[in-house]
């Protein structure tokens, strides 16, 4: 099946977020998506698959023009999409999950679990995507889970696959299962549109590459391109990959974390006996895959969770008891890992937010009264500072992109002196850009002497900042490496094979 | 508040001129007309829209447009004229009535100051994110310690009603401390406790009435003694200073709201419970500290009938006002000036439908309340207006309002 877009537009109000996108889709061609967040990628999908109506524009499939008025015309129409986050429900079983919305019934209403589960088995050998049709879905692991929507969208006979963004929640290793997975596809004439702002991956799954700024389809790009030359037509200007720095300046032990143990409120361990020490002037990687306790981890660290066993200490003080207040006044800067959930307040100002955990400052405020010209102050310096694109300081922080409300985030925990940066995640969802300037600024603080632990899923983030990183896999530390650590090798850590060296047995 | 994409372009400063290097002093500016416009627009609509619902049902209860009803296709002029006849009397009535002299201007003042006060409470537990139903129970409470220390005991004037007044806020403060600190320790959800507590408080008057202390001598009935002379406001005319106690209360919310750093935490904790946490508040002692201010104005809200009006304690004293204060806030888009704004109008609507009762027309009084009822109801769904006027969407729901079930 031939997908072609044609003058694609889509408007609200006056914002143009799609502007005349020309695509074409051929058969069995793996076609990549390349665009910062914002870009205009995910209104350009919701089109093709009947979410949004086109201002202007159409659709061809097969040369045949096509219009639709729901996801359902989509699916019918032989379009499948896997979204990033999933769309499964977790007590069903894989086959139960398969067949929702299309269940096939023995008369009487009774449902036909058996020919549900008779589709599963077929399609997973036909496209080699290995699944129990009887496992419950909240039982398998994500790269399984991702592998049944896939199922879902190939049972509605799907000849063009949109993957969302599909490596964002994956493993090294479900990575590459997941590019055999595609190849297989394509191989048996299944069309893939694939989404992604990760340059590795385009280049080494994609047959052709597009990419979208603006709104606007800014060329189409082989395989073969370098990534710094995909980069620059992503975001319109050279950017700088890797992160300039200097061999650390490594001091004494800052933050020192001995056997902490948190057990969540369903009773579940989530954090087993962890133990490390985040020294000054250094970047402590904690690398992994989401949900392996990281999260809990660096809450724990800062009191928002108390751990149930184990010592926390900085500059040899016990802060294991400490409320995030006092953790914040012992000079721990935080950057969360959700910044819309834990980071800012989105219907304050960008000059609230900036002062947020600052308020109480003798700077800011006078017994009750807070001291609005130095907010004011504040702002204006720590917008030109930390270059936050925004329209005034008095605009909402909900209203500004992704990038710019984690730069108010990072510019506020930078603006007091810091012992130790605890930052989680601090360039998920930002634009290549700010990603450059963020990690810049992390540098720099380390090089003030502050010990900083990275948090982050992202293996390249890891490498680009680390100086030492440890891999969490099921609540635990199951090894301490240096950067120079083979990729595959830190995946297998991440994977659980423990330790560094069995891990570099286990690829031998 | 506009949805529609920033579209101006600023200018670019003139480049030939050596731009001077001062660093630009950042200036306060004044809130932008787009950002309270449209509210004010929408709100104002839907003051019209319950008026012209208002006049037809006016049109309805007069007798002498039903008369003219069996033969209006005979001859219709008779029913139109009698019906503007109907609602022309009516609403001049409650014009004249409510703001038509100064006299009528005092008692919609005086109307006025407990939902003001009342209503402030709301407001501000709303901007914590918490949804006080409480100001009824609240209110009681204030009433309560407000009497009891004013009939009770002997104090010089002055004092006596400094004494009094405090009493009565403390008494709001520590009903309403009650929710906070369940919500606080327990998680209780503010609207249960607070509904529940309006039940007890309730309970609490009737009980209190009964015993000796709160009894009027030689009286049988449920009634307290009013209070003593020495602890009621000052009056000018038919104003007390109460009034202006209550816009004073106005002003102070205002202030904790948008310049303390007791407001800052209110609305980051009602916009944001966890970035707040994260950044080191302490949520609990926040809510708490919410319901105990907010219970405090419920207090105040008291005084305004026991120490102004000499009113006694009796199971009516309260009326409604604990619940019209809900709506006031709602109203009010859970600012202080707007609450202040929609208690006047609640006030004076409540003046001029007794005047409009009175009225020729004799329009029952009660077409007040649901001419208040249609006014919250379009103000609550401000897409039916728009709707209905066809004006541009808003984005005005932005003002924070109270999680629902969530929180």
């Amino acid at each position: 099946m031939k997908l072609e877009i044609r003058g694609l537009t889509k408007r609200f109000g006056s914002f143009t977020a799609n502007d005349q996108i020309d695509l074409t889709i051929e058969p069995g061609e793996i076609h990549c998506l390349l665009g910062e967040n914002g870009a205009g990628k995910s209104t350009l999908m919701n089109m093709l698959y009947g979410l949004l109506d086109p201002t202007e524009g159409e659709l061809l499939i097969d040369g045949e023009p096509v219009k639709f008025a729901s996801p359902g015309d989509a699916i019918a129409a032989g379009i499948g999409m896997v979204h990033q986050h999933f769309m499964l429900i977790p007590v069903f079983t894989v086959a139960e999950n398969v067949m929702l919305g299309r269940e096939q019934t023995r008369g009487l209403g009774f449902l036909n679990r058996a020919a549900a589960a008779k589709l599963v088995r077929e399609l997973s050998t036909t496209y080699r995507l290995a699944v129990d049709p009887d496992a419950l879905v909240e039982e398998i692991p994500v790269g399984v889970q991702q592998r049944v929507e896939i199922i879902k969208a190939l049972a509605n006979h799907a000849k063009v696959l949109i993957l969302d963004e599909p490596t964002a929640v994956l493993t090294p290793q479900e990575i590459d299962e997941l590019m055999g997975i595609m190849r297989e596809l394509k191989k048996q004439g299944t069309s893939i549109i694939f989404i992604t702002h990760k340059l590795r991956e385009v280049k080494a799954i994609g047959d052709r590459i597009s990419v979208i700024r603006r709104g606007k389809v800014v060329g189409t790009a082989d395989p073969s391109a370098s990534e710094a030359e995909l980069a620059e037509m992503m975001v319109g200007r050279s950017v700088k990959l890797t992160v300039d720095k200097t061999a650390p300046q490594v001091g004494a032990p800052v933050l020192e974390v001995k056997d902490v143990t948190v057990v969540d409120p369903r009773g579940v361990q989530v954090v087993k006996d962890v133990s490390f020490e985040a020294r000054a002037g250094e970047v402590l990687g904690i690398a992994g895959v989401q949900g392996n306790g990281q999260t809990e981890l660096i809450k724990s660290l800062l009191g928002l969770v108390k751990p149930d066993a184990g010592e926390i200490t900085i500059d040899g003080k016990d802060i294991r008891k400490h409320g995030p207040r006092e953790s914040l006044a012992e000079g721990i800067g935080y950057i969360p890992e959700d910044r819309s959930h834990d980071g800012y307040v989105g219907a304050f100002s960008v000059r609230e937010n900036l002062v947020l955990d600052l308020y109480r400052n003798e700077e800011f405020s006078r017994g009750l009264a807070l001291k609005l010209d130095a907010l004011e102050q504040n702002a204006a310096q720590r917008i030109e500072e930390f270059d936050i694109r925004t329209e005034s300081m008095e605009s909402a922080v909900s209203s500004l992109s992704g990038g710019n409300q984690q730069k108010v985030v990072v510019a506020r925990e930078f603006s007091r002196p810091l012992k130790v940066l605890i930052a989680s995640q601090p360039t998920r969802g930002v634009d290549v850009g700010s990603i450059e300037f963020i990690h810049k600024r992390i540098i720099a603080e380390r090089d003030k002497g502050t010990a900083v632990v990275i948090v982050s899923t992202e293996l390249d983030e890891i490498f680009a900042l680390s100086d030492r990183i440890a891999v969490m896999y099921d609540g635990r530390i199951v090894g301490t490496v240096t950067p120079d650590i083979a990729r595959e090798d830190i995946g297998l850590m991440m994977a659980g094979a423990h330790g560094p060296a069995e891990a570099a047995e286990a690829t031998a | 508040m506009s949805t529609e994409p920033k579209t101006q372009v600023t200018p670019e400063p003139e480049q030939e001129q050596p731009a001077p290097i001062e660093k630009a002093q950042p200036v306060r500016r004044p809130m932008a007309a787009a950002d309270w416009l449209p509210t004010v627009k929408t709100t104002l609509a839907a003051i019209v829209l319950a008026l012209l619902i208002g006049a037809v049902l006016i049109a309805f209860s007069s007798r002498d447009v039903i008369e003219s009803l069996p033969y209006f296709f005979s001859y219709p002029w008779d029913f139109f004229s009698r019906a503007a006849d109907a609602i022309g009397t009516s609403y001049w009535a409650l014009v004249t009535g409510s703001v038509g002299s100064a006299h009528a201007v005092g008692t919609t003042l005086v109307r006025s100051a407990p939902l003001i006060c009342a209503g402030l409470g709301v407001t501000l537990a709303f901007r914590a994110g918490l949804f006080n139903i409480g100001a009824q129970g609240q209110l009681i409470l204030g009433a309560l310690a407000a009497g009891y220390v004013g009939f009770t005991w002997d104090l010089p004037p002055g004092l006596h009603l400094l004494v009094a007044l405090a009493a009565g806020i403390l008494g709001g403060a520590l009903w309403g401390g009650i929710a906070g600190v369940l919500k606080a320790r327990t998680g209780a959800h503010e609207v249960i406790t607070t509904i529940m507590l309006n039940y007890l408080a309730a309970a609490v008057l009737i009980y209190a009435l009964g015993k000796n202390a709160f009894q009027r001598p030689g009286s049988d009935n449920t009634q307290s003694p009013p209070v003593f002379d020495s602890a009621t406001f000052p009056t000018i005319g038919n104003l007390h200073l109460g009034v202006v106690v209550a816009f004073l209360a106005a002003g102070l919310v205002w202030w904790i709201l948008n310049r303390s750093t007791l407001g800052f935490e209110l609305r980051a904790v009602g916009a944001n419970p966890d970035a707040s946490r994260t950044a080191g508040m302490n949520v609990p002692a926040v809510y708490t500290t919410a319901m105990v201010v907010a219970g405090g104005l419920a207090g105040l809200a008291a005084t305004m009938g026991i120490l102004g009006h000499h009113d006694s304690l009796s199971p009516t004293m309260a009326g409604s006002i604990g619940f019209d204060a809900i709506t006031v806030a709602l109203l009010g888009r859970a600012t202080p000036l707007g609450t202040v704004l929609a208690g006047l109008l609640f006030g004076a609507l409540s003046v001029g439908g007794v005047a409009m009762q009175a009225s020729a027309a004799s329009t029952p009084k009660e077409l007040t309340e649901v001419l208040q009822a249609l006014i919250v109801l379009f103000v609550a769904a401000p897409a039916l207006i728009q709707g209905m006027l066809r004006m541009k969407s808003t984005d005005e729901n932005k003002t924070v309002m109270a999680k629902g079930w969530g929180g």
